[in-house]
């Protein structure tokens, strides 16, 4: 019955978002307050609808309801609860629910944060939400009903992939997904604009706050499924220019010059225009990243042929709005008054310079990911693109980018001045350079590049903590630093946090890339290897048995000068239902960020294979990420945003011939 | 810059959470290359690892053969490894597999006609762009002389006119 309700949950939800897709607008062309005011209330209707729905998804997968075919499917009565609770979303029709309750949730959110939007604004933005929502709602019903029933009940469901067992899966995929239709904001307000023809700097501050919080939760999203790959797949990589993760990579690439266009809009009204197709773009791009996830068109061209109907539906929905999207921009854009001037070398200049290389890298990951089913659907050759093309595209286009991103914060807007730049940043600067030296003269033999890496790393964290230096005058007027610190905007601390995190990330993948150790070795009891400063014994094999797995573990002491530092106890689990093995790593974390990363392989010549890897300030990737994602969180915070953009309001004109008098 | 600073693995496909709900894999085991399949000399070796991270394991999602456990993966690491010790060079190691098994072997495409685009459109994107983003700004560069101080027969004439 829960499960019914659920459904017809479901369907009233696509019902709203009908009347919330035709009604508001029509109030904006009709000018009718009454129809656009619906927009509001169905916006909150609509996410309370599908609230219930999800809700009765959960409890079908809480209950082991294995007579529901979803649950079955991805199901085991023995499962822990966290994972009855993540398997929700650990499979297609749960996931693809997940997207639309986050895009009501968003939907509603808009809706009650934008009180204080302009009436036609909020009824557009909202109208245009629902026809993504509606298109959803649809491919949901149609094609992934989560709540279809089994006639005859199964006694035990299947389980769900082991892999997926982990408490990285719990949070990744809501975080992307918050993060992916996060943007659905963004693209719903360039529309909105598009069709009421009126765009100002307002527009972009009313943008900005959502665009931040999709751009925070994609970046945890990422980050934390790169962690989990990491740590669960046993080959200790962090990236793999998977097409699945490049399609992450892509709207986060395209979002993060969303948010820097922006702000040249917001500031100085200028690069209209191109923050619009930026915005179109990125939603865009999320649309997809679904039908590259959603579809099956990865797997092979061909398995995505033989059962085409959610492909086809997702493809379909997809030219729909990036179409629908760009047609309008085309026929609307020109209409857009053009902003404000700048000289090339100012604070626009350096921007526009950031949003040209991150819109080529995104390209390359772009034309990468897609080129191969493209050359195979149109010719039918076969070709691989993997980690090595993008490191040769990607790799050169970021270094510009990073090499000019400690100056653009330097610089003034309108016209800048390079030359006293440099003189500030030239301590920064001597400072990179004596760190590149000092890391090649410790590390000689090494390879050749890792050591500018290092000096980049420097130039780009010391960089962006010398702009708040001298903001708040830490070395000029150290006696007012503090109060001058204490005013300065928080979007000023976030921009600053951002930049410092991708220093962090730099020096993170510079030193795993460089200087890590690796150890692929067969291992009997009573051995010992030396791995990096470390003396490894593996003490002992036991096996164990868990709630729904049963595995072997091997028992290893860790010794550094003899003295035990850790215990570490990888192992191998094979699952009982799916019969499927799977590893467990084990790491232990030295010196703050290193860590010591060990996988168990088969047993083989009397022992067992083991991969042991020491990975020198691995931990700053992620934190270098997080860090970008704290900076983007505080700027969200900023006063600016909190209070909302200011209305062109009634008193300011009204007192403005009073004063002239 | 992340490309040249040294050979990284170049590790196998992603298993992003919500992929592996369409795509199951056999199986998340880690093996991949096997102590007893590595070759003794660590100089061979170290080349039979960088040649194994291009090489697609062609039964598997995007992963190298360096990443994959697939038997098939297992019997190209072994081949690498042979036609190495038989004094091949990495180029011919390279140009061997494909004469056997196609260009899908690499996982770094070969520049050639079918794939010119693929190579040279990202750096036509930046190109195109910044030819973009520099004409848009000598236009407001045009426009903004429009505005600049008057010359000295334009304010002379403006002296005039305001004297009248």
């Amino acid at each position: 019955m829960i499960v019914e309700v659920g459904h017809y949950a479901l369907v009233l939800a696509l019902a709203l978002a009908l009347v919330q897709s035709v009604l508001p607008i029509w109030g904006v062309k009709a000018a009718d307050a009454r129809l656009m005011a619906v927009a509001r209330p169905v916006a909150w209707g609509q996410f309370g609808f599908v609230a219930i729905s999800f809700a009765a998804l959960t409890w079908a997968h809480v209950a082991s309801d294995f007579s529901v075919a979803n649950v079955f499917e991805n199901s085991h009565s023995q499962k822990p609860m966290i994972y009855k609770i993540s398997g929700v979303w650990g499979n297609h029709e749960g996931s693809m629910l997940l997207w639309v309750s986050i895009l009501a949730l968003f939907g509603a959110m808009v809706a009650w944060f934008g009180r204080n939007l302009p009436k036609t604004l909020l009824a557009a933005v909202l109208g245009v939400q629902a026809w993504v929502a509606v298109a959803f709602y649809l491919f949901v019903l149609l094609t992934s009903n989560p709540f279809a029933r089994i006639l005859r009940a199964p006694m035990e469901g299947r389980d769900l992939n082991p892999i997926l067992q982990d408490p990285g899966l719990a949070i990744h995929p809501p975080l992307l997904y918050l993060g992916y239709v996060g943007f659905s904001i963004a693209f719903s307000f360039a529309v909105a604009a598009l069709i009421e023809g009126r765009i100002d700097a307002a527009w972009a501050r009313w943008v900005r706050p959502w665009t931040l919080a999709a751009w925070v939760f994609l970046t945890l999203g990422i980050a934390m499924g790169s962690y989990w790959a990491y740590y669960e797949l046993g080959w200790g990589g962090w990236w793999f220019w998977d097409p699945v993760e490049n399609a992450s990579l892509m709207p986060w690439l395209a979002g993060t010059a969303l948010l820097h266009s922006s702000i040249v809009m917001e500031k100085r009204d200028a690069l209209k225009v191109w923050t619009i197709l930026l915005a179109i773009l990125t939603f865009s791009l999320s649309l997809l990243g679904t039908f590259l996830v959603r579809s099956g068109v990865l797997t092979s061209v061909h398995a995505f042929a033989t059962d085409p109907a959610r492909g086809v539906f997702i493809l379909g929905i997809l030219v729909l709005f990036v179409g629908g999207s760009l047609t309008l921009f085309a026929a609307r854009a020109g209409a857009l008054t053009k902003g404000g001037l700048f000289a090339p070398i100012s604070r626009e200049g350096a921007l526009v310079f950031n949003n040209l290389f991150l819109t080529a890298a995104c390209a390359a990951v772009f034309i990468g990911t897609l080129y191969p089913l493209l050359l195979e659907a149109t010719t039918g050759g076969k070709i691989s693109v993997g980690a090595p093309f993008f490191e040769m595209t990607f790799g050169p286009l970021m270094v510009p980018l990073l090499l000019v991103m400690p100056i653009g914060p330097f610089l003034a807007w309108k016209r800048g001045d390079l030359l006293a730049v440099a003189q500030r940043l030239a301590v920064v600067f001597v400072v990179a350079i004596l760190g590149t030296i000092a890391t090649w003269w410790a590390t000689r033999g090494g390879p050749i590049l890792a050591p500018f890496g290092i000096g980049l790393g420097l130039w780009l964290s010391l960089g962006a903590l010398a702009e708040i230096a001298f903001r708040i005058k830490l070395f000029s007027e150290p006696s007012v630093a503090f109060r001058r610190a204490v005013g300065l905007p928080r979007s000023a601390w976030g921009a600053m946090l951002g930049h410092l995190g991708v220093g962090l990330l730099i020096f993170g993948v510079v030193a795993e890339g460089a200087w890590k150790v690796e150890h692929v070795l067969v291992m009997k009891p009573g051995e010992t290897v030396q791995v990096a400063r470390f003396d490894l014994t593996l003490t002992e094999e036991k096996t164990i048995v868990g709630p729904n797995y049963d595995a072997t573990v091997a028992h290893f002491v860790v010794r550094e000068k003899g003295r035990e530092v850790a215990v570490l106890e990888p192992a191998k689990r094979n699952y009982r239902t799916r019969k499927m093995p799977t590893t467990e790593t084990a790491i232990a974390t030295f010196d703050g960020f290193s860590q010591l990363y060990l996988a168990m392989g088969e047993s083989q010549g009397g022992g067992v294979a083991m991969r042991i890897y020491w990975k020198p300030m691995v931990l700053l990737i992620w934190l270098g990420c997080l860090v970008m994602a704290i900076g983007g969180a505080v700027s969200l915070t900023d006063r600016r945003l909190r209070i909302g953009a200011p209305k062109p309001s009634r008193v300011a004109s009204a007192a403005l011939p009073a004063a002239a008098e | 810059m992340r490309a040249t600073l040294a050979r990284r693995p170049l590790l196998a496909a992603a298993l992003l959470g919500w992929a592996l709900a369409v795509q199951p894999l056999a199986t998340g085991v880690a093996v991949a290359v096997q102590p007893d399949e590595m070759l003794k000399d660590p100089a061979l070796e170290a080349r039979a690892r960088a040649i194994s991270s291009e090489l697609r394991c062609l039964v598997c999602q995007n992963q190298s053969i360096d990443d994959s456990d697939a038997p098939l993966a297992k019997d190209l690491r072994i081949l690498v490894r042979e036609r190495l010790t038989a004094g091949d060079d990495d180029a011919a190691v390279k140009n061997w597999l494909v004469a056997r098994y196609g260009e899908f072997v690499l996982l770094r495409p070969r520049f050639e006609m079918r794939t010119a685009i693929l190579w040279l459109a990202p750096f036509a994107v930046l190109l195109l762009g910044g030819v973009a983003a520099w004409r848009t700004l000598r236009r407001k560069g045009a426009r903004a002389s429009v505005e600049a101080p008057l010359t000295e027969a334009e304010k002379a004439r403006l002296a005039d006119l305001l004297d009248r």
